[in-house]
């Protein structure tokens, strides 16, 4: 029996040690600084934030000790989640977070349906709806909304908006018409290459000015006009990616089955290249999420701006390292989860296997 | 492998493709044309003046850290250059300690040893997945209840920590560092030198060198030269003296925290694309290296960093670039960035939205080309040395 088909010799934790923590005389060492160092850190990290915590109250002044103060959390709940929605109104926030979810969902998915995709589109419209009133309900001007579910509305309805864009901008620049391409590719370097906060600016300062007199458009069209090109324009190179990923013998057999340019394009190439697009996009997705603590520097009230509101209140002030804190633990489960996801569909079979007649 | 040329019909997509583009530029040509009048409407309507005439005009606003002179009196073009200095001085701190620190990262996220390996990794989560942002508001927030000057942080003698800032040692303008720096020159030249003879050497004769010598020539050079220039004359070291730190160089508390969220987040990214780079040499590389009797240090000098090196250049050169865009989120603490500057308080003096976006806008991409066209330079360079 050669070596290669022998079973390996099962481990002890003290082998996995040896091979794993103490190889050589600088690695333990390593071990022994990294450990040390390591769990300074944790320890120091839990005694401020919990041992030595305080976690109710009015205002800074029943902080007590030395570790960190969550009462301007706790105090301010509501708002760092639904702005300043009126108080009785906040299912409607919850309302259209569910509607947005729903929206959003079929992307993340390899096999949903096409007409699940049809949907998102109306689910947002619906979830603008809730919030705004749409004569139904009483009217709560889009001034009114705020907190991580502003985050949330802007993200997913530009990411949902872009999409569409993205993929016509990737054709585009792979497309052998040079004008087409030329403004495809035009488009996407100038967009990639300033960053997102003259963009906004762009949005708040220069878009009024290139409206038709008379039209007024609210700050939040504003900033998801602008927020919506610039992830286009990141999407596309996503979408680029999976068109390239895409074998040419796919294009060549519609070809030979008949189909044209249009029909090869949308129901044998697309299909293929964005199944493969789709971790890019849940990436860049992420990107776009964690972009959106931007929009407060032109006045929106999502969680960071509702954050500076608070702490600029006396009662407050100074306690900015928790406030931001508790703002990116919220971000960093809902990013982290969805990078895990992202990475799990690179891992997963790209096609799904055909079903064999029984 | 050169691709088929693609027939001109095609190219233009026949006469239909030719009907659908012309269409399509003149769509664009239309709207942009109905943008425009908008935009000269609105400007006559709101009494706007429009046109660059006002780069000469005198600014009348102070900027609290400028690295080329500067005084209220200057024009809003200085304020521009003024800003542009500062989105590049961050900028250039920035991507220094990030690749130092990403590198680092990079290489421990595929150590042997289990503990650099998690270390890395939660690192690397962790920093990824927070907005940057909220990482440079915490870095101000954490600057801003750091101790005072009389009991700031001391990191060996010359080096300080304040909420008033970071204190650092700083040249003497003397002649003493004229002769410092044409040594610390010779010995670089010394080093490089006779690392190229070396190798040539090594080339002729076919007996593998070692690597150190030029480099170590370098080094103690150039230590030699620092330690001589290292005397009250030619440093001036910060003091703490009254209520505050005199001498020395101070960097404002917003420029260290920019400088800190932008070094450590770009780290994380930095290390998975050097990690992504050394995964990408075939394992089989570096044993064929060993069987040829390299040694661990030649193989992973000869063999897999040049190798890895192709695969890591264009995405750090892509995180370059996002640093410095990245940088731009200095206007939410207040550091006096291209963008605050002349996006900010000059666009609100004068009201001239589209002059002013559009020169910030031109410099970012002025940068964002100038880096791709190095990397592309780049590129073909070590193509050229792998088809060799």
């Amino acid at each position: 029996m050669s070596a290669a088909m022998r079973p390996p010799p099962r481990r002890t934790a003290l082998q996995w040690a040896r091979t794993n923590l103490f190889a050589t005389p600088l690695d333990a060492g390593l071990t022994v600084i990294l450990s040390l160092g390591a769990a300074w850190l944790a320890w120091s990290l839990i005694d401020w934030a919990v041992l030595q915590a305080t976690f109710t109250g009015e205002s800074r002044s029943a902080c007590k000790g030395s570790g960190a103060c969550w009462a301007l959390v706790t105090a301010r709940w509501p708002q760092l989640f639904t702005g300043f929605y009126p108080e009785g109104h906040r299912w409607r926030v919850a309302a259209a977070t569910l509607l947005l979810l729903m929206a959003a969902a079929p992307f993340a998915m390899r096999h949903a349906k096409a007409w699940t995709y049809l949907l998102a589109p109306a689910g947002i419209v619906l979830a603008f709806m809730v919030m705004g009133g749409a004569h139904v309900l009483p009217g709560v001007p889009s001034e009114y909304w705020g907190g991580v579910f502003l985050n949330l509305l802007i993200g997913v309805t530009g990411a949902i908006f872009a999409l569409p864009i993205g993929v016509l901008l990737a054709l585009g620049r792979r497309s052998n018409l040079p004008i087409v391409k030329a403004l495809s590719v035009g488009f996407i370097e100038i967009v990639r290459g300033v960053p997102l906060i003259t963009l906004l600016f762009m949005a708040s300062v220069m878009l009024p000015l290139f409206m038709p007199t008379g039209v007024t458009l609210s700050r939040l069209m504003r900033a998801l006009v602008v927020i919506t090109l610039f992830e286009a324009a990141y999407m596309a190179e996503g979408v680029r990616g999976g068109l390239q990923a895409t074998p040419d013998g796919q294009r060549e057999a519609a070809k030979a089955l008949g189909l044209g340019p249009v029909r090869t394009t949308l129901l044998v190439v697309l299909p293929q290249a964005l199944r493969i697009a789709i971790p890019a996009l849940v990436n860049s997705f992420i990107g776009l999420f964690k972009d959106t603590t931007l929009v407060f520097v032109i006045g929106l009230l999502e969680v960071t701006g509702v954050a500076r509101q608070a702490l600029a209140d006396y009662a407050w002030q100074g306690k900015d390292v928790e406030a931001f804190a508790f703002i990116a633990a919220v971000f960093w489960v809902v990013c982290f989860a969805m990078s895990r996801f992202a990475a799990a569909l690179e891992r997963a079979p790209k096609v799904k296997p055909v079903q064999e007649p029984a | 492998m050169s691709r088929p040329p693609i027939p001109i019909r095609a190219r233009i997509g026949g006469r239909a493709g030719l009907v659908a583009q012309i269409l399509l530029l003149g769509a664009v040509v239309l709207l942009l044309a109905w943008l425009a009048r908008n935009a000269a409407a609105n400007i006559a309507a709101r009494g706007l003046a429009s046109g660059y005439d006002f780069l000469g005009r005198s600014a009348g606003f102070d900027i609290s850290q400028h690295l080329i002179a500067y005084a209220p009196e200057d024009t809003y073009w200085r304020v521009f250059l003024v800003g542009a200095v500062n989105t590049l001085l961050v900028s250039v701190l920035g991507i220094v300690s990030a690749t130092a620190l990403g590198v680092l990262v990079g290489v421990m996220r595929v150590s042997r040893n289990w503990i650099a390996r998690t270390v890395a990794t939660v690192y690397v989560e962790v920093v990824r997945n927070i907005p940057l942002p909220i990482q440079i508001l915490v870095w101000y927030s954490l600057m801003l209840i750091a101790p005072p000057p009389r009991a700031a942080l001391k990191l060996g003698d010359h080096i300080a920590l304040s909420n008033r800032g970071l204190y650092l040692p700083w040249p003497q303008p003397s002649t003493q560092w004229l002769y410092t720096l044409a040594w610390i020159a010779v010995s670089v030249a010394a080093g490089a030198v006779l690392e190229r003879w070396l190798d040539r050497q090594s080339r002729i004769s076919g007996v593998a060198r070692s690597f150190w010598p030029g480099w170590m020539l370098t080094i103690i050079g150039t230590a030699f030269a620092l330690t001589v220039a290292d005397n009250p004359e030619s440093w001036s070291f910060p003091r703490f003296h009254g209520f505050d730190f005199e001498g020395g160089l101070v960097l404002a508390p917003a420029l260290v925290a920019l400088w800190a969220a932008l070094t450590f987040y770009t780290a994380g990214f930095i290390g998975e694309v050097v990690r992504g780079g050394i995964v990408a040499v075939a394992p089989g590389q570096g044993e064929a290296a060993r069987s040829l009797g390299l040694s661990d240090g030649q193989a992973l000098r000869l063999v897999i960093l040049p190798q890895a090196f192709r695969v890591i250049v264009p995405p750090l050169a892509s995180q370059y670039l996002n640093l410095v865009k990245n940088s731009s989120l200095a206007v939410i603490i207040g550091y006096p960035d291209l963008v605050a500057t002349f996006g900010g308080t000059v666009l609100n003096q004068t009201g001239q939205a589209i002059e002013c976006l559009s020169l910030v806008m031109a410099f970012y991409l002025a940068v964002s080309l100038t880096i791709s066209v190095l990397m592309n330079a780049w590129n073909a360079r070590t193509a050229a040395w792998s088809a060799r």
